[in-house]
This record gives structure tokens, sequence and C-alpha cells, in this order.
């Protein structure tokens, strides 16, 4: 995983000098906005200048050269922050794995994902620039995610993100609780569940065992097995573990299987994470974090709590904000670090959890999340501060592409809705059936 | 036969308590004193104070001028508001576990229970009762889900009380209807498509409304048995029939038939039905009313329009932040609900759903009407609750900002006089 990450450094380092020695694209530098770069001060009248897709150079205006060739962009009364960046999303018309069995590795998510899909742009018009979708959460192993960019887009490789070893970027997607419980193959109980996870990790680990066995010889490897790949990359590290958890105990039976097998985890919801925010603190895992508007709708959310954020921060807990989507809207994503804050989180954290802490969870901080030179241009200009409910998102880019223009009557459809804003698709369902929850 | 002191000693002791309880609960006050007050009964008070005596609104005004009595408690809050009404919501009658046990908003024995009361339903204990009244709601507008054809009724409750009757404002405000493919039934039964549900509807208040006619007359002189049933002559007075009683009270004009429609052919439906049987109708949620805004205006409808952040898929995949502006703009009274949900958030809250509509088209005070004023004219109950006036019951909401900045919180609660939530949510 180290090597992985250096080569992912290197390259993304040799890619910036790239770009700055070239310097063939126009420059555009928008001026005179609030600049929140995330990694860094806010800066009043500050200005962002954006080549080639990336970020040239950003800071107060008389700190910033403006190239000559570059256009002006007044952004006065403008402020503008790095593209949010959500964790945990189910949008595109997504189906993973189905009901044949309880764990699904081989299953991918991004071959089923539908890029006319209008969830699209509406994520784009709420601001946001980058996502991890994932198949649901009715499964203790659901299938791999896709972090995707959200590019114009005609076919899914165009929302594709890659590593410098040409890997698609993705995680894996576990749950626990009392989504994934159902009749047989799937289990009944907790006790259940947690050991058909461990009995596959078991036989993943003697298929890696047979590979590194065989040591290279072709007559001695084992018989290709999809489902038994994808568990080795997350036993050897390479597919982190998106974990579906919500009740204090799920949370620490994820801990204990994360750690017997080591495997890296996002734990993802945690209702109840605020009850155990010093083991997550201690386990040193990363939180992916849901508010709804009141707890319940089903016994593990009761004690869902507006002050997760809080409490989690307080601990030392990289956390990270999602939108669940459609659990709660993409377009309405900023609302939700407000609530954070409104239950005493830091306004700059809960920025963060927006942003480069997604960032570092997809672990794609090298390339966005924040306002940085070198980074890709993803960011999002807003006529106000990002925690009003006044404030409207004027203008998302990715890579320095304009993804959405609120002035533009076709876009700012999806941002309000109305007529022809819906494309009459069926919502993807993780865990719902005509009111019958699991 | 003479008593003893002791005795007089007692019972002088027993009235003089009982007299200072019963002073105490008659001249009961408390004062609610903010920056600025929407009284929703006229333009916002700078520094206004509001006074509760025994329950209700005895003074509203300026500070300067509206004096608080002595020694009565005095609650202080950057912005007052009227209590807050949820215009239609499930809280109470639908639990935030969501397992069997707490979910009593729909019964699928039967498409048509017009029968089927909220009052009997309620939970006045439900934690989502107390959730929402944390944020500033005091009345709420609840009962039988959308999802059958003829849900059951619907109440309007206090977000107060030990037992449904002290919560009680309305017990029964409407007859829930819906009219969306969400109430259809599949394998074959009825109803399983839109032309059945509306021939259905229609058929029950055709029975209902030949219930109401056969009540006007003379009890049957005799025993019918062995006559042809359907023989008009000797059909006489009917056996009492809860359902079809239920659905006389929406046709002489007492309830409304609350109905569910988001999409523009459904709503149309329910112009049609309201018309023909020349009925009250609430339209509830609504989510493509904007198409038939001049149709929704000439049959002098109201709507209750669906929660602003309700999700866009289904029937409501169209729907729109700026739907209740659209509304307003053109004359039509509109509400917002918390709605219901199956789901997670087991539900809303109307004081965020109206904050959207303030930011999408709506101003600071048309928004909060949604959930104030004009939510109490359209559910009949304006003369109790809605405005901060003298006369009306003593519900005040207390933020400590812009109530719906996502950063504010509320701050107090006050129903009936009675100080009822102070935490800060």
């Amino acid at each position: 995983m180290h090597r992985f990450l250096i080569l992912l450094c290197l390259g993304l380092a040799a890619l910036g000098l790239d770009a700055t020695a070239g310097a063939d694209g126009p420059a555009r530098a928008w001026t005179n906005a609030r600049i929140l770069p995330i990694d860094g001060e806010a800066i009043d009248g500050g200005t962002l200048i954006v080549r080639d897709g990336r970020i040239e150079a950003v800071g107060p205006d008389d700190a910033v050269v403006i190239p000559a060739d570059a256009e002006r962009i007044d952004a006065t009364g403008r402020t503008i922050m790095p593209g949010l960046i959500c964790t945990h999303s189910h949008i595109g018309g997504i189906g993973g794995a189905d009901a044949s069995a309880p764990m699904q590795p081989d299953v991918r998510i991004h071959d089923s994902i539908n890029v006319r899909d209008s969830g699209f742009m509406r994520a784009r018009a709420g601001g946001l620039t980058c996502l991890n979708i994932m198949p649901g959460s009715g499964h203790l192993l659901s299938g791999q995610t896709v972090s995707v960019k959200l590019r114009a887009a005609h076919t899914i490789d165009d929302l594709l993100i890659h590593d410098v070893d040409g890997r698609m970027m993705g995680g894996i997607k576990m749950a626990n609780g009392t989504n994934p419980q159902d009749d047989p193959p799937f289990p009944g109980t907790r006790g259940k569940a947690a050991a058909i996870v461990r009995s596959e990790f078991i036989r993943a680990l003697a298929y890696r065992d047979r590979i590194a066995r065989a040591d290279g010889d072709a007559a001695k490897m084992p018989q290709r097995d999809l489902r038994m790949e994808a568990l080795v990359e997350v036993l050897d590290g390479t597919r982190v573990v998106h974990h579906h958890t919500h009740r204090h105990d799920d949370i620490m039976t994820v801990l204990r299987l994360s750690k017997e097998f080591g495997f890296r985890v996002v734990l993802h919801h945690i209702s109840e994470g605020w009850m155990v925010a010093e083991e997550i603190a201690a386990a040193g895992a990363p939180c992916s974090v849901i508010l709804v508007d009141s707890p319940g709708g089903k016994l593990e959310a009761m004690h869902l709590s507006y002050e997760t954020g809080r409490i989690l921060e307080d601990a030392g807990v990289l956390v990270a904000f999602h939108t669940d989507d459609w659990i709660t809207d993409s377009r309405l994503f900023l609302r939700m670090a407000a609530l954070a804050v409104r239950a005493g989180m830091s306004r700059d954290g809960a920025l963060r959890a927006l942003t480069i802490n997604g960032a570092r969870i997809l672990e794609l901080d090298d390339r966005t999340g924040s306002l940085v030179a070198g980074k890709d241009a993803d960011f999002i200009i807003l006529d106000g501060d990002p925690l009003s409910v006044y404030t409207k998102v004027l203008e998302t880019f990715v890579e320095g592409e304009r993804v959405f223009d609120r002035a533009d009557p076709d876009d700012r459809l999806y941002a309000t809705g109305g007529d022809g804003a819906g494309h009459d698709q069926d919502p993807y369902f993780c865990c719902y059936d005509e009111g019958n929850m699991r | 036969m003479k008593r003893t002191t002791n005795d007089l000693r007692t019972v002088a002791l027993g009235a003089a308590a009982l007299a200072l309880a019963v002073a105490t609960a008659l001249h009961a006050q408390v004062a609610v004193r903010g920056d600025v007050v929407h009284t929703m009964s006229g333009a916002p008070i700078t520094d206004g104070v509001v006074v509760i005596t025994d329950g209700r609104i005895s003074a509203v005004g300026p500070a300067a001028t509206t004096p608080i009595p002595a020694g009565v408690r005095v609650l202080r809050a950057a912005v007052v508001t009227p209590g807050l009404i949820d215009a239609h919501g499930t809280v109470g009658v639908a639990g935030a576990l969501n397992s069997d046990h707490d979910q009593d908003q729909l019964e699928h024995a039967d498409p048509m229970q017009p029968e089927l009361r909220a009052i009997d339903a309620y939970n006045t204990r439900e934690m989502l009762v107390e959730w929402v009244r944390s944020f500033g709601v005091t009345t709420i507008h609840t009962g039988h889900a959308p999802g059958e054809l003829i849900s059951g009724q619907t109440m309007i409750v206090k977000t107060t009380g030990n037992t449904v009757d002290e919560a009680m404002l309305v017990p029964l405000a409407a007859v829930a209807v819906t009219l969306s493919p969400e109430a259809q039934r599949g394998e074959g039964k009825s109803p399983g498509t839109r032309g059945k549900m509306a021939a259905m509807l229609r058929g029950e208040l055709i029975k209902a409304r030949d219930y109401l006619a056969r009540l006007d007359r003379p009890d049957a002189d005799d025993d019918d048995a062995g006559d042809e049933p359907d023989d008009e002559r000797h059909r006489g007075r009917p056996d009492r029939d809860l359902r079809l009683e239920t659905l006389g009270r929406v046709l002489n004009g007492e309830v409304p038939l609350l109905v569910t429609a988001d999409r523009a052919q459904d709503i149309a439906s329910a112009l049609r039905i309201a018309a023909e049987f020349d009925i009250r109708v609430w339209l509830d949620s609504a989510a493509e009313s904007y198409l038939l805004v001049d149709e929704i205006k000439a049959a002098g409808v109201p709507v209750i329009l669906h929660p602003s952040m309700a999700r866009a898929v289904g029937v409501r995949e169209n729907q729109s932040f700026e739907t209740a502006a659209t509304l307003r703009r053109a004359g039509i009274p509109v509400a917002i609900q918390a709605g219901y949900e199956s789901y997670v958030p087991k539900t809303r809250i109307v004081l965020f759903e109206a904050a959207i509509a303030a930011a999408n088209g709506l101003t600071f005070e048309e928004a909060l009407a949604t959930i104030t004023i004009d939510a109490a004219r359209i559910l009949g109950i304006d003369d109790r609750v809605g405005a901060l006036a003298v006369g009306r019951d003593g519900d005040v909401a207390l933020y400590d900002g812009d109530p719906f900045e996502y950063t504010s919180h509320c701050i107090g609660v006050v129903i009936d006089g009675a100080v009822v939530s102070e935490m800060v949510r």
C-alpha cells in the first residue's frame, strides 16, 4: 500500500510540474473573491488562477501575479471554495449485489451506472465535484464502490478516476446491524453476520496463500476467482472497506474484524458513534457521517445525534460527511455541515468534513479537496456564506470545466427542481420494501 | 356538636391552599420579550413583548408601551414567532421506532376506511412529538398517512398534553384520500389504476350521499326481509354506518377531503371530484401544482405543500423548491408540511422545510406564514393559533437568531402559557 501511495504522489508531482512547465492553455483568474482554501486561512479579496484544469495559484489579490494572458473574472461578493466531496452516494440508478448471497465482492457498481441520471445534474447543482458511489446496505458485502469526478459525461469512463498504475479508484461496501439481516443465506443475527464475514475472509487468506506459494508459476496458480480477488485487495490494503454501521456495538464489531484481518476501514453513518468516540479514535478509523432531521426510522438509528460531528471532532477522529443520496439530497449537502455547526462542531472542521477530509478518505487528497496550487481545479462559486440557508451554488467546476451554471436555465432547473427535472427513474432503495425495513 | 379548633384550622388551611392554587392557575402569567417579534398579525415589532395570562395572549406590543406585570417570568430571545404549525404530518400516529407496534398511520385491510379515527391512534408520549416541539412546533395536523385510497381521519392537536384529549384542537380535521399510484394495489386487487381509484372514490361518495338522504326519511315501518333490497319504496332509515357517516360529514361540508396528489393528472382528478360533489378539498403534497395554478385558483382550493426537501423521486420527481413561491404569487393559500416519511428521517421538521422556501422565492414573513398564520387559516384554527394577538392561545417559539438559518437554535417553546421546552436545539 505504501508503495502505491508513493507512486501516486510521485505521479501527481510529475503531472503538476508538467502543468506548470507546459502552461499552454488559457488561464482564468477569479479576483476579489472571498476564498476558503480549506488548507489555509480564509482570504478576503483573493485571487484564484486556473489553467489546464489545475489550480495555478491562489492567494490574496495583492500577492498573486495574474498572467498577462489570463481572462479576468471579477468575483466581488462571491465565495470560492473547493468542490464538495461526498463519501457515500447512491445516485446513478445503480444496482449492486442481488438477492443470491450476503457477500458479493465480485460485483462492481461502475458496471451499473447511468451517467444520464438526473441525480448527477442535481449533485453538480449542489456543488459536488467528487463522489464515492456505493451499492446499498442490504448485504454484508454488496460490491465494489467507485470514486468519480462529476465531469461532463458521455459514458461512465468519463467519470472514473485512475491511480498512476491505471487502476480504477474505489473501495468495497460492507454493512452490519439490521439492514443485511434476512432469511438464509443472509444472516439472522449479529453473531451469524460476523461469522459469515470471518469465514469469507479466511477463504480469501487461503486464496492469497495459494497465489503466494505458486510464486509466479502459472501451473500452480489457483483458478481465478473474482470474489476472492476483490477480498485479497481488501486484505492487502489496496481496497478500503466502506462500512455501514449504526449501533455502538456494531461499530465495535467492525473495528474488531478490521483488526483481525488487517483491513482498512471507513465507518459510515455511525448513528451511535458518539457513544464510542474514544474507541474509534484509538483505532484510527476515519468516519463518514450523516445527519438527518429526526432520529429513528429504525431501532438502530434511535440515538442519532446532531452532535456526532462535534464529539468525533473533539476525540480527534477524521470526519467527513455524506449525503447517502437519496436519503438526503445532494443539492443540500452544505446544509449537513451547517447542522453539525448548529450542534457545536467547529466551522472549520465542518467545512473540512465537506471537502479535504472526504478527499483523504477516498485517497484523493493529493489532487482535490482544497484550493492549493497544483491540485485539480475542482471548486465552486457561492453567493454567500457556505453555511447559510440563503446561499446558492452559482457555478461548479471540475478540473477547470464548468459543469453547472445557475445562470443557465437548463442547469437552474436541476438546482430548483421543476417540470422535467426528474427522469422518472426508480430511486435506489437500499433497504426499503413497501414500508418494511430491513 | 362543636368543632374543635384543630378541625377548623385544617379546614381553613385547606381552603386557603385551594384558593391559592386556583388563583395561581387563573392568574398564571408569563411574558416573552424579543429583539424582533413576528406577530403574523401585523408588522414585526422591534423589541416586542408578548404577555400570556391564563394560557391566552393578553398583550402584544413594543416593550416601551407594553408593561410586563411585576413578578412575571420573562423569557428573552433574539427572534420570537408564534408557535409553529405543521399543516400535515403523521407524528404521534407514526412513531420513531418504525416497527409494527408504533406504526398506526396506515391500515391495509381495505382501500377505503374513512371511519378510522386519528384520536384512537395518537400517542402523546411519542418521542417525535417532543422532537418537533423542541424546534418550535406547537400544533400538528396529524393522523392517517397517504398510502390508501381513503386511509382514515386526521386531527389537529397541540404538541403537549398527557392524553389526546388534553392535546386536542380538532378531533376530525379531514378525511385523508390518496390519488396516486402509491395507493394502488397489485395482484389483481383494486384499485389497480388511476381510473379505478376515481371510480371507487366517487362510488363511495354516492353511497354516502344516498345514506344522508335516507337518514332524513322516517324509520321503515316494517320488516322488509324478503323484499328486493334495492326496492326504493322499502328502504327506510338506515342502520348507523360509521364509514358513510364520516363521508356524510364531508358531503355536508363540515369536513374536507385531504387529497394527496402529486402528478398533474392526479391533482386534476381531485379538483374534478371536488366539483362533482361540491365538497371541500385541501390539496396535499401537490408536487406538480405549479402546472395547474389557474385551475387550483379557480377551484378556490388551498394547497398544503409537500416538504420543500421532499425527495425528487417517483411521483414527486419534478418537485420544485420554488413551488411555495409560485402558488403564493398566484394568490393560492399555501401551507408547508412535514409530510409522511416511511424510513429515515421518520419525520421532517416544518421549520427546516419553510426555510428552504424562504431561500427559494418567498420572503421571510411569507415563509413564516406557511407554518403559522396561513397554515392556521387553511386548517380553520386561526381563531386559536398561528398569530401573536390578544385572545389567541399562548403558543410562542423563541430563537437565538433567524429561525430559518441552519445555525440558529430554538431556545424556548411555550404552549398555552406553559413553558414546555427550554432546550437549545
